[in-house]
């Protein structure tokens, strides 16, 4: 839980094809500042006391195992959790300066900049084109031209058009799991978003198919900050500039658990180098 | 090698005679049994309708206006009643089909658990087991009683029958949404409203149009409540669905099938064929309409 300050040195440190020059913003801007946030469901403390930065134009991954409260932080980014009935979020969660749960601040404005990206595909039982285009008609995009623009074009970056240009009025139910996703992605991104969150995008893929992800994602960090839980370690190495290993700590007096974030650092660090032992021993131990 | 293979003892891959095996025969039996048992008393309904009321159907028969019960059986015909049925019921259908599905709607994603949403939904539960001939003298001693018999306060007994069905039907439609899909309109920004409307109800739509339909469809046969709310007992065409006495199928068919006159029994019978035709070109309507709307879900 250090080191969130050493911005610059780790876009000097990644090799220059990662990370490409940024023309949007200082490297390495905050993007999500989290301080002391614990997140309830009702009366179980699902999360607690976790403060760590999400920086701009990196991929961030959660790992961790099943119970720490990956998922559940993700989802507090574009405050998905407030779809669930009784889900609280204590502490101060920062997006770019502002509070992400202030009294002011619409929900639908927000999943509007920060997009999410399931660990199901769920296409909607639309067309492809009219899946693509759902997020841009609901910002009141109606011009048919620019529609079959930002449909073509988000398509393309989600390395699916290739695939499905000849067919765009078929049925997004009709794809692959794999191309699902991608649609998934293509989707997501077609609303041109500042953030996009992952929530275990390639768990339910193939090799094949999870290498087209994550090479997508090394291709969208350059325009979009990324973070993404996974459970599956190399995949973190391989896609991930920053790393937080997620636990799950039992209380033995009241027999409760909840989770808790217990080292963050670059990824080599986190992989190479974790101090602390628990890291350690999920990150050597379990791999394969 | 093959010669080694052949001389070992396989696997043993045929199913030992067990009782296992018994038990799935007396199963697949008794299923094949109570499929035709259901099946016999539905055959010989359509079978002796078709074979009394086919015989007197024709286009005059059901344009014709309704003459007196000892007209002989190829005399008038039953237009009054046919129009009837169709000018209540598809007004019966405006009234409780948009409430019905809208009322849905609110049970399954506004309600949640709250206490307004679980009384409607209790009522509405309620509402399904309340005999029609209820749902008639309801109408009849609020609406009848003070603006006389109409078509309306027919559609009026009618929609309140139907209304519970459209809304358990659709209600149920909704809960098979997957919530996955909600969610991914919810992160692309969407508000709760058209989440609603541009993903769950075309997701949704196939089942709710064929449940509404077979609403329609029962509704068109109910007798009781119409007794006391349009009278029936006309022989001309009453255009006016909202007011005067009307007819309908189900209601001659009550009093041709209780006459003693030979003409108005075989009118009576083409009366019911008709009725039931109707019913089934509802349900093949229903059918298409939900494969139509359920293009993109698979």
């Amino acid at each position: 839980m250090e080191e969130p300050e050493q911005t610059v040195v780790t876009h000097v440190a990644r090799p220059a094809s990662a990370s490409r020059p940024q023309e949007f913003a200082p490297p390495g801007e905050v993007v999500f500042d989290v301080k002391n946030v614990s997140i309830w469901y009702s009366a179980f403390k699902a999360v607690t006391d976790v403060s760590f930065n999400i920086h701009e134009h990196e991929v961030t991954a959660f790992i961790g195992s099943s119970g720490s409260g990956k998922t559940t932080v993700l989802r507090a980014f574009n405050r998905m959790n407030d779809l669930i009935p009784g889900a609280r979020v204590d502490g101060d969660m920062d997006y770019r300066g502002q509070a992400l749960y202030g009294n002011d601040v619409s929900p639908i404005a927000v999943r509007r900049r920060i997009g999410m990206v399931f660990q199901k595909p769920n296409p909607f039982p639309k067309s492809i084109y009219d899946n693509v285009a759902y997020g841009p008609r609901i910002n009141g995009e109606r011009n048919k031209g620019r529609l079959n623009e930002i449909v073509e074009r988000s398509l393309r970056r989600a390395a699916l058009w290739d695939e499905v240009k000849n067919r765009l009025n078929t049925s997004g139910l009709s794809l692959s799991g794999g191309q699902a996703q991608r649609l998934c992605i293509a989707r997501t991104i077609a609303v041109e978003p500042d953030v996009v969150l992952m929530d275990e995008p390639a768990s339910a893929l193939d090799p094949i198919a999870t290498g087209a992800i994550e090479d997508l994602m090394h291709e969208l960090k350059s325009q979009y900050t990324i973070v993404i839980v996974t459970h599956n370690m190399q995949q973190a190495t391989r896609v991930s500039d920053r790393t937080a290993f997620f636990s799950v700590l039992t209380d033995p007096d009241s027999d409760t658990r909840t989770g808790v974030l217990v080292e963050y650092g670059r990824t080599e660090q986190i992989f190479e180098d974790p101090h602390d032992p628990r890291t350690q021993a999920y990150v050597t131990g379990r791999v394969g | 090698m093959a010669d080694v293979t052949a001389q070992r003892p396989g696997p043993q891959l045929q199913e030992p005679r067990s009782w296992r095996r018994t038990k799935n025969r007396i199963a697949t039996v008794l299923m094949v049994l109570s499929f035709v048992l259901v099946i016999i008393p539905l055959g010989f309904v359509l079978v002796s309708v078709v074979a009394k009321g086919a015989s007197v159907i024709s286009w005059s028969f059901l344009t014709s206006s309704i003459p007196v019960s000892v007209a002989p059986a190829n005399e008038g015909g039953i237009g009054p009643a046919v129009v009837g049925t169709l000018e209540i019921t598809a007004l019966a259908t405006v009234i409780a089909v948009p409430l019905g599905i809208l009322g849905a709607i609110y049970l399954n994603e506004y309600g949640g658990k709250n206490i307004l949403a679980r009384l409607i939904g209790f009522m509405a539960d309620v509402m399904t087991g309340v005999p029609s001939i209820i749902m008639g003298l309801f109408i009849y001693s609020l609406w009848v009683l003070h603006f006389g018999y109409s078509g309306l306060a027919g559609a009026f007994a009618l929609g309140c029958l139907m209304l519970p069905i459209v809304i358990r039907s659709t209600f149920e439609m909704l809960r098979l949404v997957p919530s996955a899909l909600r969610e991914g309109a919810y992160a692309l920004g969407a508000t709760k409203a058209r989440v609603t409307m541009t993903v769950v109800m075309p997701a949704a739509l196939g089942g709710i149009v064929s449940g509404a339909l077979l609403a329609v469809a029962r509704a068109a046969g109910e007798t009781a409540p119409l007794l006391f709310t349009i009278l029936g007992g006309l022989s001309a065409v009453n255009v006016n669905v909202f007011s005067g006495a009307n007819i309908a199928l189900p209601i001659l068919i009550f009093s041709n099938a209780s006459s003693p006159y030979t003409g108005a029994q075989a009118r009576g019978w083409g009366a019911a064929l008709t009725l039931i035709a109707i019913a089934f070109i509802l349900m093949i309507v229903a059918r298409l309409i939900s494969a139509r709307f359920s293009r993109f879900s698979r």
